[in-house]
């Protein structure tokens, strides 16, 4: 690589580089270079959105330059120390971009990016090459003789020789690891066809003999890396969606050290330390309160939607967004250690119950490749015995059994099809991570839902406001317009009229209360306020002497109801598995006509039940977004999470759903359903045509036209099968 | 026949030289961001003079 000297040079030693198109590329790429901000940029979309973001950085003092990359929705700005990001994602608010950053060190594209360079680079040298030798067949197929023959196939064997060492090279080096771990894969046929056609053809063209298959090999050679090549294709693109949901979040903590406020990034917070939590944020680390009173949101970690007290002493762990009151934690675990490491011992169990899934291409494999090697070398044998002993006439056969059997269009039909299907289901917001993802969800029979955060949003919204007078609502109203917790500004935005309210002042941990005609008016926890708590989610009114219930119920997410439906329509059956309190799961059960459900289970009790499931002979489909469903996901056949689940769920889950709308879910299981029965159809062809060539292969009258015929008829055949999908 | 001795070189030549401009433009990434590319020709910015 000759790019590579350059780049490290590129950034900050020379201002001047940066101006330079290919410095600038370069620069852009090297996204781990200290002064370099990423960022995500949903919104870009145009041409304008280009000049604008990038003349608008440019312009911000101490931006050196910018670049937008529209195709992964990203600008790269190089940028002084004194540059913050802050800055940056204002000024590009003030331009009417959102923006978030993005971990660089999160986004390692540039391996995955090397080896799809790599493949590109080998498949356009098969394909030069296959175009050259076939020309050149052709003048041979149509009768070229004597010398001409011969010097077609010699400049056929200078072109092709050459490019099968070099693009062959993916194929032999997986074969030789198959054979290393004593195993027969589908590369070990591939590479053996590839070098035994090359081979024999070479021995032929020096003997002047009439069959070569050079073409075959190459044209082999072209297609296989063809699926090679869409395989990474769509893995990479998954991976770095993946990557980049993962590097959205920067964690950080607003961290004590000799009595000042500093930031840090969580991986420099240690034991001991004191950290800060404002209201509204997220526990970044494990620990114990110090100071201050406040209400938890726990339901990414428990499933619960009602707020827990917190106040000195409580436990906190990370993960837990903080509602009312500031709060001073001293960390007892942060980082890698923190509560992740709690469920990674369920996590750990839960993997070694599953039991592990054979694709359907490794299946097919594990049949095809002894009959291929078997077949191949029963034709030798036989022709050996037929001819008394005729070795050049026996290879020739064998090496024509094991071209016109060679998997090229296995090879292309889970690639084609996999790659068609993903680039679909991405469309509609669903980002495929496992290779055998589609094929496992193809066989789901039964859904297991989680509540909050997955069938519903986690927001909340009040559902008894006309049984309340609407004195006692415009009080709640304006007590509640003072708070930022959740119920209140669900309150608050539902309510209407504010009634007069003086004095008004939040007590973290309890509620807020006021002056309303006089009297001191309370809204807040039952216990504060003198209310009698309901079993659902709630938040009480005192006015004086009457006192009120304000029920609350968490707002589905979009497309919930679609998606219970398209999936109960497709006669799976569907479960809710929640760690909620009961009502609220009922309800919610109710809303979606829902009949399995369970309230308040533990993280382990929701992997016990999927794996109970799984051991009825059930394959499930798990579909959660929490730390407490992280084993839960691990256990189940396959998993889907959505994009605001916390990562250690995303990363156990198999599918990730990109947007709010829940509705892809139900498309998913159809599509995927549809892509193995494609699958299976294109496994069928290739049968069909192996059935139809072998015998001609075995009896000898195999010609390189007929070989050539055959493979680019089958591999077209399936591709075009593969595009089929709807 | 002679014809041959030139016409498969020449074609090889010219394949030569697709293959060539092909390993450049990979070398060259310039495949990173086609979307961006196919835009970035629209914008009037630098058409009065070159980007300094």
């Amino acid at each position: 690589m000759t790019a590579l000297p350059r780049l490290e040079t590129t950034p900050s030693a020379c201002p001047a580089c940066a101006v330079v198109p290919s410095a600038e590329r370069l620069a852009a790429l090297s996204a781990a270079a200290s002064g370099r901000i990423m960022l995500s940029l949903p919104g870009a979309h145009c041409a304008a959105c280009i000049s604008t973001v990038e003349s608008g950085l440019a312009a911000l003092p101490g931006v050196r330059s910018a670049r937008v990359n529209l195709t992964l929705r990203r600008v790269s700005v190089d940028a002084e120390p004194i540059v913050s990001t802050e800055t940056l994602i204002l000024a590009l608010k003030r331009l009417g971009y959102e923006a978030h950053e993005l971990d660089a060190g999160l986004l390692s594209a540039t391996e995955t990016d090397r080896q799809g360079r790599e493949l590109l680079m080998r498949l356009g040298v098969a394909g030069f090459s296959m175009m050259n030798v076939m020309l050149l067949s052709v003048a041979v197929w149509s009768g070229a003789e004597d010398a001409t023959r011969d010097m077609f196939h010699w400049i056929s064997a200078a072109i092709a020789i050459p490019t099968v060492i070099f693009a062959g090279q993916p194929f032999f080096r997986s074969a030789w690891t198959a054979l290393k771990a004593r195993r027969l894969g589908m590369d070990v046929p591939i590479s053996l066809a590839i070098i035994l056609a090359s081979s024999i053809s070479l021995y032929e063209t020096a003997k002047g003999g009439h069959h070569a298959y050079f073409d075959a090999a190459v044209m082999l050679t072209f297609f296989l890396l063809a699926g090679r090549y869409l395989d990474h294709r769509t893995r990479a693109v998954a991976r770095s969606a993946a990557e980049e949901l993962a590097a959205l979040e920067v964690p950080r903590a607003n961290t004590l050290r000799d009595g000042i406020e500093v930031v840090l990034p969580i991986s420099e917070v240690s034991v001991g330390d004191i950290v800060l939590v404002r209201p509204g944020g997220r526990m970044p680390v494990d620990g114990i309160v110090t100071k201050g009173s406040s209400e938890l949101d726990r339901s990414l970690l428990t499933g619960e939607s009602l707020p827990a007290y917190a106040g000195p002493g409580t436990v906190i762990s990370a993960g837990e967004v903080n509602l009312t009151g500031p709060l001073t934690v001293r960390v007892t675990a942060a980082g890698k250690d923190s509560s992740l490491h709690r469920m990674a011992d369920l996590v750990a169990i839960a993997e070694s119950a599953k039991t592990h899934y054979t694709s359907l291409a490794d299946r097919a494999a594990r049949l095809y490749s002894p009959g291929v090697h078997l077949l191949s070398f029963g034709a030798f044998a036989t022709w050996m015995w037929i001819t008394g002993g005729d070795i050049r006439f026996a290879i020739n056969i064998s090496a024509a059994v094991l071209i016109i059997t060679c998997p090229c269009a296995l090879g292309l039909a889970v690639p084609a099809v996999v790659t068609a299907a993903s680039g679909k289901l991405f469309r509609k917001g669903l980002l495929i991570k496992h290779g055998t993802a589609l094929e496992r969800l193809a066989e789901v029979d039964t859904v297991v839902f989680d509540k909050t955060g997955t069938l519903t949003l986690g927001m909340p919204e009040p559902t008894n406001l006309q049984d309340i007078p609407d004195e006692a609502l415009s009080v709640a109203v304006a007590l509640a317009r003072a708070s930022s917790h959740p119920l209140a500004m669900a309150l608050a935005a539902a309510g209407g009229e504010a009634a007069e309210v003086t004095d008004l002042q939040e007590v973290p941990g309890y509620g807020i209360e006021g002056v309303w005609q006089g009297r001191r008016v309370r809204l807040g926890r039952a216990i504060w306020t003198g209310a009698d708590p309901l079993d659902v989610t709630a938040t009480y009114l005192s006015l004086g002497k009457a006192s009120y219930g304000f029920t609350f119920a968490d707002r589905l997410r979009p497309g919930a109801e679609a998606a219970v439906a398209a999936l109960a329509a497709q006669g799976k059956h569907v479960m809710l598995i929640s760690g909620d309190a009961e009502g609220a799961v009922r309800d919610l059960a109710q809303r979606l006509g829902i009949t399995g459900w369970t309230a308040g289970a533990l993280p382990a009790e929701k992997a016990a039940a999927v794996a109970r499931l799984s051991a009825q002979g059930h394959r499930v489909l798990m579909v959660g977004d929490g730390l407490n469903d992280t084993a839960a996901l691990v256990a189940a056949h396959v998993s889907i999470s959505p994009a605001s689940a916390l990562d250690a769920a995303r990363v156990a889950s198999d599918i990730v759903l990109l947007g709010q709308d829940m509705a892809p879910v139900g498309d998913a299981t159809r599509i995927a359903a549809q892509a193995t029965r494609r699958i299976k159809e294109n496994f069928a062809i290739s049968i069909l045509y192996n059935v139809v060539a072998v015998p001609i292969a075995l009896v000898g009258l195999a010609t390189p036209l007929a070989a050539a015929l055959a493979m680019s008829l089958s591999s077209i055949t399936v591709s075009l099968n593969a595009l089929r999908l709807k | 026949m002679t014809i041959l001795g030139i016409l498969i070189p020449v074609s090889l030549l010219l394949g030569g030289i697709g293959l060539a401009a092909f390993f450049w433009s990979l070398r060259n990434r310039q495949y990173e961001d086609p979307q961006g590319d196919a835009n970035r020709i629209l914008t009037k910015d630098w058409d009065d003079h070159p980007k300094p």
